[in-house]
């Protein structure tokens, strides 16, 4: 029997097998889960929620169908957490926000409702940045989550909660979703592995929606494979989003396993020349040139391609997500559920002062400057010159990705301009927080898949970085199999996981 | 407030010497599918408030909308019906403003890529002399909407929205597919505006119903118009400031706001002022319009195309597989079935100019003979409509009773007269015309003994009148009949009675 | 350079049905102004040639059969609202008309 402090070490993958060969119990290891936030999220804070009964309750399930002979499927009993912008029936589910506090939804979402089919217990909700605004977490109506490897730094973002949970040891794996770089960034900055897959690869439908046509939920995990076994399992067709790709999900821990061999030959990566150089710290850039020369040393060619609208990106970015998020949030007016609040000194208010009283105590600064900021780029008279201009971007670097993806097979870049800066440093300056997602957003706005995993420790600040690799839409199968062997080959380089060398949140040895 | 104290009302006749009316008439239809337009709840009317509910038409976080195949397939019916071309490629937008009965704050919809366009339907109004002339509304588009859920609005006097303390919502409703039909600018109307306005919409129903898309019903919200009017100075083209009426709930309520917003915008323009563009509201009571708000461009409704949907892109094939499926042109119709009942040009234009035509046509296929059918209609019923300020389709008597009346006066069981009684009945709402007649004693006596014993008594009253039919006068039967009606109170058949006065006297 | 005034913000709120106060206006505008400007490059960058993109994969005519699907029940639909009364939601006095 393992011991509890070592048990939360291993990945997925290992739980998984640990649980079939009867090594061990998954209320064994829930129960080792839940001590573990017990002992560290008060530092880290990475959960807005924890359900412990549900959670035990769920593995006491697992357990059982195990011993009848019965499990649901490989991942049976492995426990998960999941990014509290996701529905979860009979869960809180706050997005972050105070006008959802306490909200509890009738429903699951169809990835949640996957997990729970699978077996996999689910400990709780994650924090982020509200409604997914922001590449901090620091945005969270309820305090920001801090990244393991130093509490004083931000744990990427939106997604900072499940990325922390999963580098601390909180969860195995987690759930998240990425709309600009909100799975990709929190992993490159805390040293964990995100993805994110072609867009309509995995359902939207119980993803409270920030921009219809950018997001996609994804994996949250500590190794390539356990990010392979989870988005096969919550990806796939549903017919409640009718913008799911109708194709069946490709086979991933086929390819992660096969890339995890190690030959590269007759790959070809692109490095994209716009995504990097300035702004770029020299360490991210340096463990990234690194990572290029392990590709190149298991087989792969390297050739540099040019992207040239990826310039206008973040400005495309930040204007249809504006617009699609104002449009989406208007739900929010006190009237069906959230917060309700009165204006004060009004004697009789109408529903509209109502409405406005409490989008004003309920939504946060980054929320409202993005609603602001959506309604403006959609008014009558602007349409064009913003909205539709950013549209027409769009199109243009699909273009640039086609023309990329026709001299390279994957194409490469770092996850993030830098490593995990100081808690509060850009929170009052919105660009600079912006340029956190250079990286990243491009492949949203294409909708082709991205993997972010980590390139290495900066040599500046000893704080992870990442390497971020794009496929073509419907291709997410490469992502793995280039990442399964990039991983192999720097997990022998470090003699053992990065996050090993991450610092004890707990002051001993475990 | 209903009052219009400071409203001009201009003569109707003198309004159209100095202006030339326009209208444009938007058409929201509430079709018939079994569920929502983008989600399985059922649309059926009248259950328990929030029953018919998901998270997607509740609008809850993260829910997601899939497009009901037989909505688009009743929408391109529609359009085809209208002489629309039907897009290869649409999209639904998202038309975005704040309401508490719209779960989203927007409305799923579509702008500027309605799935038809261009189209046209040629209405039938009776002609001066006699028949039937059409006259052309062009149709502007067709699209694809939502509707929203229902307030009840507590606390006010009228429980309307004015003064109401708060309001209570229901949204069964919402979600229900709604296609609005909006005409291109009419004109050339002149003087018979109302009138045409008021049958457009009454056509317009009836293709509906014969598409079999929608009950289209005006008096319960199953098909609604609103009314935009502009008057431009005579005969110098162009157009107006225009008003919108709503709540204009039923044909009659068409043509009256129509000839009303003339009148207003008339007396407005005469002393110099202009025209607010503004929504009114139609009061069917007092006859008048009231202000609602002022309309549109403080209202951005910020279109854009809904990111949650994929293109509509309906096939060639497809569409023309729906044309075979289009019903019999209405004015075509109009003829065959002119000839078919023999119906005179007069007899023709005064059934359509009541609205008839269709309740006419019904109660033929329910067994009646075109005349008896024409009789009730546009006698009894088009008095009792007026009378009661409804629409005649609205009364509370199907075509299918009415031909069942008919047929117990063919035998004989009641006669015209009584009839109306039972037609009374029905309308309060007493039940079947068999339970009417029990209830209320109105068959007619066939007994002749009965008969013969009246009979004598009113001979025996009026000798006079007795003396002039036994030296011939055959003609002086009828007030000996009419005696003996009075005295029946009125459940006698009078031929028999006449029959049996002359076997006595001559 | 496209600037936006406190005036545009206070509309855009109030379209946006949110009442800021005169702080957050203050304090809103200019960092609006200035994201707006790094936006602005992009009304320059696209020709007229080029098409939008609304969806990153070209799927059209996505579907569902006209049968109905379980609904929520009236408990689960109004469990969270703020009022409630007579199984529905109640919500205060509305101003504006109908659309």
């Amino acid at each position: 029997m393992s011991t509890s402090s070592n048990v939360i070490k291993q990945t997925a993958a290992e739980m998984a097998a640990a649980l079939a060969d009867g090594t061990t119990t998954s209320v064994e290891l829930t129960q080792a889960h839940l001590d573990r936030i017990a002992a560290v999220d008060g530092a880290v804070h990475a959960y807005l929620h924890v359900d412990a009964e549900g959670a035990l309750a769920q593995a006491a399930a697992s357990d059982a169908r195990r011993s009848d002979g019965k499990p649901a499927g490989d991942l049976d009993g492995v426990p998960i957490a999941v990014k509290d912008v996701l529905a979860t029936q009979g869960l809180p589910t706050t997005c972050g926000s105070k006008i959802l506090e306490g909200w509890i939804p009738p429903y699951d979402a169809t990835v949640v409702a996957k997990l729970k089919a699978a077996g996999l217990p689910i400990l709780g909700k994650t924090n982020m940045d509200e409604f997914a605004m922001g590449s901090s977490t620091e945005h969270s109506a309820y305090g920001p989550t801090h990244n393991p490897w130093d509490l004083d730094r931000i744990p990427g973002g939106s997604g900072g909660g499940s990325a922390a949970a999963v580098a601390a040891f909180s969860a195995p794996f987690a759930l998240g979703t990425d709309t600009g770089g909100s799975i990709r960034q929190p992993g490159a900055v805390t040293g964990t592995v995100g993805v994110k897959p072609t867009y309509g690869g995995v359902s939207r439908y119980g993803l409270v929606a920030l921009a219809n046509s950018l997001d996609q939920v994804g994996p949250v995990t500590r190794t390539v494979l356990d990010s392979a076994l989870l988005h096969e399992l919550i990806g796939g067709h549903d017919p409640r989003d009718s913008t799911s790709v109708d194709a069946p999900v490709p086979g991933l821990v086929a390819a992660a396993t096969q890339g995890a061999q190690g030959d590269l030959s007759g790959l070809k990566v692109g490095v994209i020349k716009e995504l990097g150089g300035e702004g770029y710290q020299a360490g991210v850039q340096q463990r990234f040139q690194e990572s290029v020369d392990h590709l190149v040393a298991m087989g792969a060619e390297v050739v540099e391609v040019s992207c040239p609208s990826f310039v206008h990106a973040l400005a495309a970015y930040y204007l249809i997500l504006p617009a699609e998020a104002s449009s989406n949030l208007a739900k929010f007016d006190a009237m069906r559920y959230g917060l309700r609040v009165l204006p004060e000194g009004v004697d009789s208010p109408s529903a509209e002062d109502v409405m406005r009283a409490s989008r004003d105590a309920g939504f946060g600064d980054e929320v409202k400057r993005r609603i602001i900021l959506g309604t403006y780029a959609l008014s009558s008279g602007y349409y064009d010159a913003y909205y539709g201009q950013a549209q027409k971007v769009r199109t243009l670097i699909s273009r640039d990705f086609e023309a990329a993806f026709g001299r390279a097979d994957v194409l490469l870049s770092p996850t993030a301009p830098t490593t995990a800066f100081k808690l509060g440093e850009k929170l009052d300056d919105p660009i600079a927080m912006y340029l956190n997602d250079l990286a990243t957003i491009p492949a949203n706005l294409a909708g082709v898949p991205g993997i972010s995993l980590p390139s290495g420790l900066a040599d500046e600040d000893g704080l992870p970085a990442g390497v971020q690799m794009l496929a073509p839409a419907l291709a997410d199968d490469r992502l793995y199999r280039v990442g399964a062997a990039l991983e192999v080959a720097l997990t022998e380089k470090w003699g053992g996981p990065l996050l090993d060398r991450a610092p004890s949140l707990t002051g001993d040895a475990s | 407030m209903s009052t219009a104290t400071d409203v001009t009302l201009v003569d109707f006749d003198d309004v159209l010497t100095s202006y030339d009316p326009a209208m444009g008439l938007e058409v929201h239809v509430e079709l018939n599918t079994v569920t929502k337009m983008f989600c399985g709840c059922p649309t059926v009317f009248g259950g328990e408030p929030n029953t018919q509910v998901c998270p997607t038409c509740l609008g809850l976080p993260g829910a997601m909308p899939v497009v009901n195949a037989k909505a688009v397939e009743s929408a391109i019916r529609i359009g085809l019906a209208l002489n629309c071309e039907i897009a290869e490629w649409c999209r639904f937008a998202r038309k975005n403003y704040f309401y508490p009965d719209m779960p989203k704050n927007f409305q799923t919809s579509q702008y500027d890529e309605p799935i038809a366009f261009e189209g046209f339907m040629d209405v039938d109004i009776p002609a001066e002399g006699g028949g039937i002339e059409t006259f052309r509304v062009e149709i502007e588009r067709a699209h694809m909407e939502e509707d929203t859920g229902k307030s009840l609005h507590v606390g006010g006097a009228t429980g309307r929205i004015h003064g109401a303390d708060h309001s209570l919502v229901d949204y069964n409703r919402a979600g229900i597919p709604l296609i609005e039909i909006v005409t291109k600018p009419i004109m050339g109307a002149r003087e018979k505006a109302p009138a045409i306005a008021k049958a457009y919409v009454a056509q317009l129903r009836e293709l509906i119903v014969a598409l079999g898309v929608s009950d289209a019903r005006m008096d319960q919200g199953s098909i609604r118009a609103d009314v935009n009017l502009s008057l431009a100075p005579k005969d110098q083209g162009g157009l107006g400031t225009r008003s919108e009426t709503k709540n204009v709930n039923s044909l009659r309520s068409v043509e009256r706001a129509v000839r009303y917003e003339m009148q207003r915008h008339a007396g407005v323009l005469d002393a110099g002022g202009s025209i607010l563009q503004e929504t009114r509201h139609w009061h069917e009571d007092t006859g008048i319009t009231t202000s609602g708000r002022e309309k549109s461009d403080a209202e951005d409704y910020r279109y854009f195309p809904e990111p949650d949907l994929v293109p509509v892109a309906p096939s060639r094939e497809w569409v023309e597989e729906l044309r075979g499926t289009m019903p019999e042109n209405p004015t075509v119709k109009k003829a065959r079935l002119q000839a078919e009942w023999g119906f005179t040009d007069l007899e023709m234009r005064d059934t359509v100019g009541a609205g008839a035509f269709g309740l006419v046509e019904e109660t033929i296929a329910a067994g009646a003979t075109p005349q008896a059918a024409r009789k009730w209609w546009l006698s009894d019923m088009a008095r009792r409509a007026n009378e009661s300020g409804t629409d005649i389709a609205d009364l509370g008597v199907s075509p299918a009773q009415v031909a069942e009346v008919q047929a117990l006066v063919d035998a004989k069981t009641i006669n015209d007269k009584l009839a109306r009684q039972v037609f009374d009945g029905l309308i309060a709402g007493e039940g079947t015309p068999e339970e009417i007649i029990a209830a209320r004693g109105l068959a007619v006596v066939s007994d002749d003994g009965a008969l013969g014993a009246a009979v004598d008594v009113a001979i025996a009253a009026n000798p006079d009148v007795a003396d002039k039919i036994r030296d011939g006068k055959v003609a002086a039967a009828g007030a000996l009949i009419g005696a003996v009606m009075k005295e029946m109170k009125g459940q006698a058949d009078a031929a028999r009675v006449r029959e049996l006065i002359l076997e006595r006297l001559t | 350079m496209p600037e936006i005034t406190r005036d545009e913000v206070a509309h855009l709120a109030d379209l946006a049905r949110i009442d800021l106060d005169a702080a957050e206006l203050d304090h809103l505008a200019p960092q609006l102004s200035v994201i707006l400007e790094s936006v602005a490059s992009i009304s320059e960058v696209a020709s007229d040639d080029v098409p939008p993109t609304s969806h990153p994969l070209p799927l059209t005519n996505v579907f569902r059969e006209d049968v109905a699907q379980p609904c929520l029940t009236a408990e689960q639909a109004l469990a969270m609202a703020p009022e409630v009364d007579q199984q529905r939601f109640s919500v205060p006095r509305i101003l504006g008309d109908e659309q």
